[in-house]
């Protein structure tokens, strides 16, 4: 089922959490809500689920396919809900959690217990847990209350699952795990599902569309790939993974800043660029066009690359680059190396407030 | 050489790390000797002048058996009544905000700071038949004031922190998110209250209520002003004591002090086992 959100506003007194937002979600899509805390992603997340009410200005549309729960109450609006922290029922078992929302139905509509047994059952199986049926929350790991709290959430069929930081509780390895079963989840029963995220990697690896978000305003929708590729503005590009900044002056076409210079094709005037740390070459000399001397102060080994700390008296903040294990073998690398940064690539967000396209320009060489 | 016969001297404790154990043990056991044990046995030694015969004799004796009713019957009723308002009162403690709520707390706890005899008086000039409340309750054809009603008010006055204090706490510890999560799976809000809160909270709401129970069986200056203290009808057992210790009957006296120390331990050891078990449940046991 689709989600469409219109003018959806939310204020606590006098300070506003979340401007006016339009949302378009279509039937099986899943989207990741990401941004810094404080952004407003858990409020709307939670509006959508009617936990929380927008502000009640005469546009404000929340619709589910065709069916408006603008004003229907959480427990009539069919979404499925899980929380950061799990929520289960500590007082009941893995199975009694689970049936928990067949069992509160109207006497009409509620299956019988045997019907309601079975679906639980096959639900268990689902998340791989129909032997720990019996058990209480407090005796299983982080990750299986997870999926316990997911099997409860489908119980009932909903139209929409909302996830608010699924997986913010547990350590980095369920994680891993947990997003990758969620994915296979969702491919295979098809809901349209909608959760928060603070970790940019979690909401690139597991969405088919990320809505960024920053002090309650929508910075960009677009596929993980778009994103990255494309980032709408600044904030965008600084929030999806690590930035290098080069501050300095431009004259004649070469950027200064102390005794780094940087052949670029920009008008005279301060400049700011910034440079991810995998467009970052390093070299035992300058090239023509680009001289930024700087001293390795950190290495760390692990992973598919090697990540490099550099400084050097002409930058405020140190530079993070990653460079591949055979450069790093070739190069000899040590704490305390003196070599040479040449960037392939650069982006500029010139003037925030302006909205002008950001340009990123392949670096000469 | 030496250092290991010496562990073996102390037999196969092993070697703690926070220090104090010994020091701070032996004080806690002194002072429980002294303070709760020499009492309970200057009890039982003033039994030991009795024959069996004569012990049942004064613990049957009519009058004392009236006692008993009066005083379960009316400690029974005020701990239910604590639990359905202590359970608000707790509730609207933990789950609002609003103004006076820190001073609507701190009054939870004047029970405790009041002298029970302050309170007795209050409650017995108030309630009297020319007293404010008992004016307006005697034409409705309330009796509180000299009835057993009475003396179940003032048994829920002085217990009812017992059952805030103890349930307050379980409350703040409680997630939102789990009368949420209820809510979105469809539960009405009654459902959620008695499935996923009440359970949560029940055995909060049992121990509290025990010890408001326990509380109001030995309640004394409370109680007396306001009970009238008619045979057979509304007097109490901790009155029927104290007659007792008046007409120099140390033995009568401790006879039925007996009866109410074992009632009241046998009831909190009882809460103590069946919590544990709860509570095992909650955090991980096999319970």
């Amino acid at each position: 089922m689709s989600i469409r959100l219109h003018e959806i506003g939310k204020h606590f007194g006098r300070t506003q959490a979340l401007e006016p937002i339009d949302l378009d979600i279509t039937e099986g899509e899943l989207v990741g809500l990401l941004g810094p805390s404080g952004s407003g992603k858990t409020t709307l997340l939670r509006i959508i689920a009617g936990l929380e009410t927008a502000d009640n200005v005469a546009g404000a549309r929340i619709l589910f396919g065709e069916r408006d729960v603008t004003h229907l109450h959480v427990r009539d609006r069919r979404i499925g809900f899980v929380f950061q922290h799990y929520a289960l029922f500590r007082h009941m078992t893995v199975f009694d959690n689970v049936a928990f929302g067949l069992t509160v139905m109207p006497r009409k509509s509620r299956p019988s217990s045997g019907e309601i047994r079975s679906r639980v059952h096959r639900l268990l199986e689902m998340v791989k847990l129909e032997h720990m049926a019996h058990r209480y929350p407090a005796q299983l790991s982080g990750g299986q209350q997870q999926r316990v709290s997911l099997a409860r959430a489908l119980a009932l069929r909903p139209d929409v699952l909302l996830l608010d930081e699924p997986f913010g509780a547990l350590d980095a390895k369920v994680r891993q795990e947990l997003r990758r079963w969620l994915r296979h989840l969702h491919d295979e029963l098809n809901f349209t599902s909608l959760f928060v995220t603070h970790d940019q990697e979690e909401a690139l690896e597991l969405s088919d569309r990320v809505v960024v978000m920053s002090n309650g305003r929508i910075e960009q929708i677009d596929t993980p790939d778009e994103l990255y590729r494309h980032p709408a503005n600044r904030f965008v590009f600084e929030f999806l993974g690590d930035v290098n900044h080069l501050e300095g002056t431009v004259r004649n076409g070469v950027l200064t800043c102390g005794d780094a210079r940087l052949a670029v094709d920009l008008a005279d005037g301060p400049e700011e660029l910034l440079l991810r740390p995998h467009e970052l070459e390093l070299a035992p000399s300058a090239t023509q066009h680009a001289h930024l001397p700087v001293c390795v102060t950190a290495i760390s080994p692990v992973g598919a690359e090697v990540r490099v700390e550099l400084e050097a008296d002409w930058l405020g903040e140190p530079w993070l680059a990653t460079v591949s294990h055979a450069d790093y073998e070739r190069l000899h690398l040590t704490r305390g190396t003196r070599l040479y940064a040449a960037p392939r690539r650069w982006h500029r967000f010139p003037d925030e407030r302006s909205k002008q396209a950001a340009s990123t320009l392949e670096a000469v060489s | 050489m030496s250092s290991r016969s010496f562990a073996i001297g102390l037999g196969s404790t092993p070697k703690r790390v926070l220090p104090g154990f010994g020091l701070s043990l032996g004080i806690s056991l002194t002072f429980v000797s002294l303070m709760l044990l020499l009492p309970m046995t200057g009890l039982f030694g003033q039994l030991a002048g009795l024959s069996l015969a004569e012990y049942w004799a004064i613990i049957t004796n009519e009058r004392v058996v009236a006692s008993y009713v009066v005083t379960i019957g009316a400690a029974a009723v005020a701990a239910i009544v604590n639990a359905a308002f202590g359970l608000l009162l707790a509730w609207v403690l933990v789950r609002y905000t609003f103004p006076g709520k820190r001073l609507l707390d701190a009054l939870m706890d004047l029970p405790f700071a009041l002298p029970t005899a302050v309170a007795g008086i209050t409650l017995a000039t108030l309630y009297s038949s020319n007293g404010w409340m008992g004016q307006l309750l005697e034409p409705l054809g309330l009796q509180v004031a000299y009835t057993w009603v009475g003396i179940a008010l003032a048994m829920s006055f002085t217990s009812i922190p017992f059952v805030v204090r103890t349930v307050q706490p379980v409350l703040e510890d409680m997630p939102n998110e789990m009368d949420e999560a209820a809510l979105t799976l469809g539960a009405s809000d009654f459902t959620g209250f008695r499935r996923v809160i009440l359970p949560h909270l029940w055995p909060a709401l049992v121990t509290g209520t025990g010890l408001a129970f326990v509380r109001s069986l030995g309640e004394f200056g409370a109680i007396i002003f306001i009970a009238g203290n008619m045979p057979y009808e509304t007097e109490i057992t901790a009155l029927m004591i104290f007659v007792r210790l008046q007409e120099y009957d140390y033995a009568g006296a401790s006879a039925i002090a007996s009866v109410v120390l074992f009632v009241s331990l046998a009831l909190l050891l009882a809460i103590n086992i069946w919590q544990g078990r709860f509570i095992k449940r909650l955090h991980g046991g096999h319970g």
